[in-house]
């Protein structure tokens, strides 16, 4: 049943974030990758989020193979941040990917610490 | 790189490259539907080393590390084939990179585990795993994109 939740949420998360990186560059250009910064921030902001309803009221595990594993695991991705990272600085534009280092992780924790904090307020 | 077709900066999709920027004309259902099972695939691989590797409460999240540092190895391999060996084949990237390795991968369960880590007070793990991640990873996608180009480049001399 697990392994049928994870597939499930990951058959969601994975097109979305596609789609989402098409929407991006078609509207913002492809000079910086937010396509894969806003998926991989709003991912850890609804991990966050069930995380943390998860550590206060204890979630279903049902619920946390759907959403979490499933849904914000292939929403987000470590392959094509890393990817994006190393060719922004093999064509030179260095300092675009230490930006998009420092801001993935630095918006990615806020979220997370911010989807905590929503939790906390709304259960 | 002479003669050999640039690689886009997006593996999941970029719309500098011509064939990209049309491929859901020439076929929505079935670029979203490879997106959907590649990531299905992934994430359960991503869930099957979560089984052997479970994480610790406290401790260096040595599964979710794994995971994304082979899939950062991965995805530059499959970038240089997709690019210069199999560019015909339209699908190809969006079922392994955009799927199955964006899908195993994952950026919200290392950001929540850096967030664990640091509300546990465990703070000289928690940025020795953003550190050390982010470290390997790079290095994981360089080192296959350079193995990947030097084989190529000894199979088929320009």
């Amino acid at each position: 049943m697990t392994v049928v939740l994870v597939a499930l949420g990951a058959m969601v998360g994975a097109p979305v974030r596609y789609l989402v990186d098409r929407a991006m560059q078609a509207r913002y250009g492809t000079d910086f990758p937010w396509g894969t910064l806003v998926v991989n921030v709003a991912g850890s902001f609804v991990l966050g989020l069930v995380w943390q309803v998860g550590a206060r009221h204890g979630v279903s595990p049902a619920l946390l193979a759907l959403l979490g594993t499933g849904f914000c695991g292939a929403l987000t991705t470590y392959s094509t941040f890393g990817f994006e990272t190393v060719r922004l600085i093999e064509t030179g534009r260095r300092r675009r990917a230490a930006a998009n280092v420092a801001g993935s992780v630095v918006a990615g924790l806020a979220a997370a610490f911010a989807g905590g904090a929503l939790a906390t307020l709304l259960w | 790189m002479d003669g050999v077709p640039p690689l886009p900066t997006d593996p999941d999709v970029d719309l500098h490259v011509p064939a990209q920027r049309t491929e859901l004309r020439r076929g929505l259902a079935s670029v979203l539907a490879v997106v959907a099972l590649g990531g299905a695939l992934g994430a359960l691989a991503r869930y099957g080393v979560g089984l052997l590797l479970p994480p610790a409460p406290a401790g260096f999240p040595w599964g979710i590390f794994l995971v994304n540092v082979t899939g950062c190895l991965l995805i530059g391999v499959l970038m240089v084939l997709v690019t210069q060996v199999w560019p015909a084949q339209r699908l190809v990237r969006p079922f392994l990179g955009t799927g199955v390795l964006g899908g195993f991968t994952t950026f919200s369960a290392y950001v929540v585990d850096i967030q664990r880590l640091l509300v546990a007070g465990e703070v000289v793990v928690a940025f020795a795993y953003l550190a050390g991640t982010l470290v390997a990873a790079l290095l994981a996608v360089q080192a296959g994109l350079s193995a990947t180009r030097a084989v190529l480049r000894r199979r088929v001399p320009s």
